[in-house]
């Protein structure tokens, strides 16, 4: 019963979302979207356990004073000194909770981010050594496409001797070459596996095959 | 003169009346493979717009429940177009239409058309052809499992990113750090179908980990997620034998902001130092700063996602990738058990069919530049 329910529940919920696919009808296409709204309405709730989890295990660190329990410390003052400020003085523009995120929570998460730049340069670095002949082939094409498609590497081109000056559009006919052919035909070879093993997954689940997911001790 | 000045007048007054035709030939028809909201409404160009375009205003699309009215504006159209969707009515109800064309000085409308309704369709006619693959694709499935349970030998190829799992978390066990998994980035939800995929490989990776005592730690972007790998890994350490050595504490939610998240694992990566990585499901721009970050601490990484803008972040950073449907074929694989290696099979079987009317539409549309006919093929073909 504990296997057979969730289950059943599964299936007739998936398979009625494919049927929704198919019928335009407000009978099917109302209730597919009623079930979607549930959903939302469901993950939305599902925020309060996240929230208890995390107050769980960051008073459980500051309880057993382990190391940076300080930290801890100042996430849940920062997260109830949010929440205070939201629940009674509101969220909107203008508000101190608004004008807290916009100026810490977005330039951290903006910071975050702009790490990016040096990551891509490290592991470019490492990808772009010609080891063997697939990370050659990947060198090739790379330094194709970056003095293709930066200004700099038109300028480059046209200084080349024999072939620049005489062929000034080669470079770009070769940079939109490697986009369009390999690198269009390879991105959608992975498109089009990626979609039959997702639609695999999906039946399998949806035919009680795959259960681990269940958590009833695999299949 | 006086005479001469009144003629003028009277016939400046009546010569814009004279020039203002309403369009002709409004027609109406319902929208195909809708709910039942919409109606299509086409009309000939106006008169006035073609006289005199830069003083012509647009349409105004009037619409009525009775004949007589009153009309009430449905929608405006700017000069140019001859064409409304009227996507606001109720199924079954019966309207009236007439189009008011507009210059700056003057207007003239037709005659009411009408009684029209729209209705809706129980099929989607346009999704037709997506509708035969998912029946052949699901026949081969259910073909191949009926194999499966019947005996047949089915050769999976070597997944070297799979084939790793133990390797890494034998790796991890041997230096006793713990070991680090991501079931998704900071943006995606349990309803993605890679965070599925990904929390089935969880549950094979806890198995491993219960069974060798290594610490797993399992940071969640979405609490539903959390939820979820708890319960798995849970599930896992009890299967193993182990459930006094699962910590509900290392299944952690950090939070939903993308960066915040993705801080929070760089730091449990410096701080805890795991030895084995692996990072399975949807990342978006999150990818590279986690996996260099992980590549800085030495860890083994294990990285698959079917995202293709990331994919070659996690190549270059990592030590395995799985790439596309790899993930999707991980239980499969890590289980070998043949119903789900059936599965496996029937999707190779659906790649063969996919490359089979690739090699017919690009042949067929090749024809259809000599015999334009044959270029219906590939207009079935293309989901709409």
């Amino acid at each position: 019963m504990k296997k057979t329910i969730p289950l059943a529940i599964t299936f007739l919920a998936g398979f009625y979302m494919i049927l929704a696919f198919f019928v335009p009808h407000p009978i099917v296409a109302n209730s597919a979207q009623e079930m979607q709204s549930w959903e939302i309405i469901i993950v939305a709730f599902t925020l309060v356990l996240g929230i208890g989890n995390l107050i769980f295990v960051h008073a459980e660190k500051i309880q057993r004073r382990r190391q940076g329990w300080f930290y801890s410390l100042t996430l849940l003052v920062c997260l109830a000194f949010m929440m205070v400020l939201g629940l009674f003085w509101g969220i909107k523009e203008g508000t101190a909770y608004y004008w807290l995120y916009d100026n810490v929570m977005a330039p951290l998460s903006s910071a975050m981010f702009s790490l990016l730049a040096f990551f891509i340069a490290s592991a470019a670095y490492r990808a772009f050594r010609a080891r063997n002949k697939e990370a050659t082939l990947l060198l090739i094409a790379a330094a194709i496409i970056m003095i293709g498609r930066v200004p700099l590497g038109s300028w480059l081109w046209q200084h080349v001797p024999f072939l620049g000056a005489k062929v000034p559009a080669l470079l770009d006919q070769v940079t939109q070459w490697v986009m369009e052919i390999p690198n269009t035909a390879g991105q959608r070879g992975i498109k089009i596996g990626a979609a039959l093993g997702a639609v695999s997954m999906a039946l399998r689940m949806l035919l009680g095959i795959e259960r681990s997911y269940l958590t009833t001790g695999g299949n | 003169m006086k005479k001469c000045l009144i003629v003028l007048l009277a016939a400046g007054l009546f010569l814009p009346a004279l020039a203002m035709d309403p369009p002709g030939n409004l027609q109406v028809r319902d929208v195909p493979n809708d709910d039942g909201r919409s109606l299509i409404l086409t009309w000939d160009k106006a008169a006035a717009e073609t006289a005199d375009p830069a003083a012509f205003k647009g349409y105004r699309i009037l619409r009525s429940e009775t004949a007589g009215g009153p009309y009430a504006e449905a929608g405006y159209v700017f000069p140019g177009s001859l064409e409304f969707t009227d996507n606001t009515l109720t199924p079954g109800v019966q309207y009236y239409y007439q189009i008011n064309a507009v210059t700056f000085t003057d207007s003239a409308q037709t005659a009411p058309l009408g009684p029209v309704q729209s209705s809706a369709q129980w099929f989607n006619t346009a999704r037709a052809n997506i509708l035969i693959a998912f029946l052949v694709f699901t026949g081969l499935i259910l073909l191949y499992i009926y194999k499966a349970r019947h005996g047949a030998d089915l050769f999976v190829r070597r997944i070297a990113g799979l084939s790793a799992v133990d390797e890494a978390i034998g790796r991890a066990t041997e230096m006793g750090r713990p070991i680090l998994y991501l079931p998704s980035g900071g943006l995606s939800a349990v309803s993605d179908i890679q965070t599925l995929a990904s929390l089935v490989i969880l549950g094979r990776v806890a198995n491993k980990a219960a069974e060798y005592d290594t610490p797993l730690l399992v940071p969640c972007s979405d609490p539903l997620v959390m939820t979820l790998a708890q319960e798995i890994v849970k599930s896992s350490y009890m299967n193993a034998g182990r459930p006094d050595a699962y910590r509900a504490e290392n299944i952690r939610y950090l939070t939903n902001e993308q960066f915040a998240y993705t801080a929070g694992v760089d730091g449990m990566m410096v701080r805890e130092k795991p030895a084995a990585n692996f990072m399975i499901g949807t990342f978006y721009a999150e990818s590279l700063i986690l996996a260099e970050t992980g590549y800085s601490t030495g860890a083994i990484q294990i990285a698959g996602t079917a995202m293709i803008t990331q994919l070659p972040f996690f190549v270059a950073a990592c030590d395995y990738t799985l790439i596309g449907e790899e993930i999707y074929a991980a239980s499969a694989y890590l289980s070998k058990e043949p119903v789900l290696l059936g599965t496996i099979k029937a999707q190779d079987w659906g790649k063969a069919a996919v490359i089979f009317l690739i090699l017919i539409g690009a042949v067929m549309q090749t024809l259809a530049l000599k015999f334009p006919q044959l270029g219906f093929f590939a207009g079935w073909l293309m989901p709409r």
